[in-house]
């Protein structure tokens, strides 16, 4: 297997649609870092405490935060790592050359999941630490030991999430025989997730609980939560509810509307593991979706007949 | 026998494409699988390979199940498919050392055998080129240099011939001679090609509709003692009478321009060669007349 995995390694670092994806996520990060540092100079007395953190996670003047902009990108990234990685294979019939080497079927599949998943850690772990790098240069003081804690969390975090769309495209890639009906149906899916089933989900609130003048603040909150509900249906609104409480150390899984509601609960951070607790439940979700995910496509693939003709 | 395989049956879906197969191959043939397409070649060299299974039947490939010990089976034999492919933007030497790894072969050792191979193959000068740029014939070439490298005690080559241009085919088919001459290495070849097959096959078996209708060595199945064709220039119509009246005679035929096809029983050589010399005839063609493959083949697709 490990003989696949470097190829496949080298063959995803060595790509074009690699280099100009990790391109595009390099420079908005860059960007917003850059904004972000830029308004903690012109209001220092905002930079207080997690400002590393902070970095990540805030919106400047129009542009998205890093991590909502990981949270969209990113899935495009893996899948377009993920969609031809099986029926390329049967196209350029390297198929029946290389299954007919000494080695199991399934170690070629899981060898390709792992590059591809390697090649994922390297581009988060190192745009990250980049930001933190320009971040300590910028600002001039170094990250605390729990920020850092915080960033390698949500490096992991935000690989297994990545996982679940690599997974995705190798399951389009066994799945369809032809890599442009794999790349459509991932390109189709991302935009599912991350566009439509928001719109979806305020659709199904508003007529569940639909939203008036006299609503009460409890009607304003059941709709709420029937959008959540229907939004846990995307690993994209999963893995943004996952790494908030590791970014965002205040955050205790409740919407600004339920602070409102309920003034009792405290504002102060949260240690470290309390914060992962309170995303346990979607990383799991993450979790299971990557597994269930690449369990179908290595099943397909397993008992796919190897005759092309 | 390397291989042996028994009343092999394999259904896709609702179509039989082996139906009751046996198959022997010895040490050292060169085993030539023939048959029109579809006729259940690739599905039989696939089995052998353990790369799909059949679905009744029992096979053995050098003392392995295919079936129950596919890694062992692809460790000592190499295969050619039909199509076969290469990761283009990698350079040919790259391609092999891939198969190399994949195999467990060691550096150094893996080294010395992909030089040997393309040496063999004729492409170590452009060796370092990505494959992206070889044309048909190299490609099958590097396909047979992929096989090398293993150095496999059988070569399954499928159509290894199959679109190449024919001065390109016979270098592969001399190529391929040569390997089972130098190295030992027994060789199945599939075609439906059979005048190519014809030249380097010790034996051959004819595929049709997933069964092995005919099978043995070129001269018993194309078969000697057919009598022997001439054919004669400047032919009279009493040299075609005379001829006519032997009883060694079996057939006389104008093909124009004055010229007799004949065909007569060779112990009448002498006799035959006396009277068209008496008509002032002259001969322009003899030769024993046998049955090409392609004949034996046509007489079971045809009908």
């Amino acid at each position: 297997m490990a003989t696949i995995f470097w190829k496949e390694l080298a063959d995803h670092l060595g790509s074009r649609r690699f280099f100009i994806l990790s391109l595009i996520i390099l420079v908005v990060a860059g960007t917003s870092v850059y904004l972000g540092v830029r308004g903690f100079q012109e209001n220092p007395e905002n930079v207080g405490e997690y400002a590393y953190l902070r970095l990540l996670t805030t919106a400047q003047s129009g542009l998205p935060s890093f991590l909502s902009f990981l949270a969209f990108f990113g899935p495009l990234l893996a899948v377009l790592l993920g969609f031809d990685a099986v029926n390329s294979e049967f196209t350029r019939g390297t198929v029946s050359r290389i299954l007919s080497q000494p080695i199991y079927r399934d170690s070629w599949i899981n060898g390709k999941f792992l590059a591809g998943l390697t090649t994922m850690a390297i581009v988060v772990l190192s745009i990250t630490l980049l930001i933190f790098g320009l971040g300590l240069f910028a600002l001039g003081f170094p990250p605390t030991g729990e920020e850092f804690g915080r960033l390698v969390l949500f490096v992991v975090v935000a690989v297994i999430y990545l996982g679940f769309w690599l997974a995705l495209g190798i399951l389009y890639s066994v799945l369809f025989r032809q890599t442009a009906s794999s790349a459509l149906g991932a390109v189709a899916t991302w935009l599912f997730f991350t566009l439509f089933l928001y719109m979806i989900a305020g659709v199904i609130a508003d007529q569940l609980v639909p939203i008036r003048a006299d609503s009460t603040a409890a009607d304003l909150l059941r709709n709420q939560n029937v959008r959540d509900f229907v939004l846990r249906f995307s690993p994209v609104a999963l893995f943004e509810e996952a790494t908030l409480p590791i970014l965002v150390p205040t955050y205790r899984g409740l919407s600004l509307l339920a602070l409102l509601t309920r003034p009792d609960v405290p504002t102060s951070p949260l240690p470290i593991g309390q914060s992962l607790l309170v995303g346990w439940p979607q990383l799991v979700g993450l979790l299971a979706l990557t597994a269930v995910c690449f369990a179908v496509a290595y099943l397909v693939f397993m008992r796919r007949e190897i005759r092309t003709s | 026998m390397i291989v042996e395989a028994k009343s092999l049956r394999k259904r896709y879906k609702d179509v039989w494409a082996l139906d009751g197969l046996d198959l022997s191959v010895q040490e050292g043939e060169i085993y030539g699988l023939l048959g029109p397409n579809g006729s259940g070649k690739t599905t039989t060299i696939l089995i052998l390979l353990g790369l799909t299974e059949p679905t009744e039947g029992t096979v053995r490939v050098c003392g392995y199940d295919p079936v129950r010990e596919p890694l062992a089976v692809k460790r000592v034999v190499g295969y050619l498919s039909e199509k076969v492919g290469f990761y283009e933007e990698l350079s040919a030497r790259e391609n092999l050392r891939l198969i190399t790894r994949l195999n467990g072969i060691p550096e150094r050792e893996a080294k010395r055998r992909i030089e040997e191979a393309l040496e063999q193959v004729g492409l170590k000068e452009v060796a370092g080129r990505p494959v992206a740029t070889f044309s048909h014939g190299m490609r099958q070439r590097l396909g047979i240099a992929d096989v090398l490298v293993k150095n496999p005690k059988l070569a399954i080559l499928d159509e290894p011939t199959s679109g190449i241009d024919p001065e390109g085919a016979v270098q592969i088919l001399d190529l391929i001679k040569r390997l089972r001459d130098e190295a030992g290495m027994t060789v199945i070849i599939s075609s439906h090609l059979l005048y190519q097959v014809q030249r380097i096959c010790d034996r051959v078996g004819i595929l049709h509709r997933g069964r092995m209708v005919l099978e043995g060595t070129v001269s018993e199945l194309t078969g000697g003692g057919e009598g022997l064709l001439a054919v004669v220039e400047g032919a009279t119509a009493a040299l075609r009478a005379r001829l006519e009246g032997e009883e060694w005679t079996r057939s006389v035929e104008d093909v124009g321009d004055g010229r007799l096809r004949v065909i007569f029983e060779e112990r009448a050589r002498a006799d035959f060669l006396r009277i068209v010399a008496e008509e002032g005839a002259v001969i322009a063609e003899l030769r024993p007349r046998t049955r090409s493959l392609e004949d034996i083949y046509l007489r079971y697709f045809q009908g």
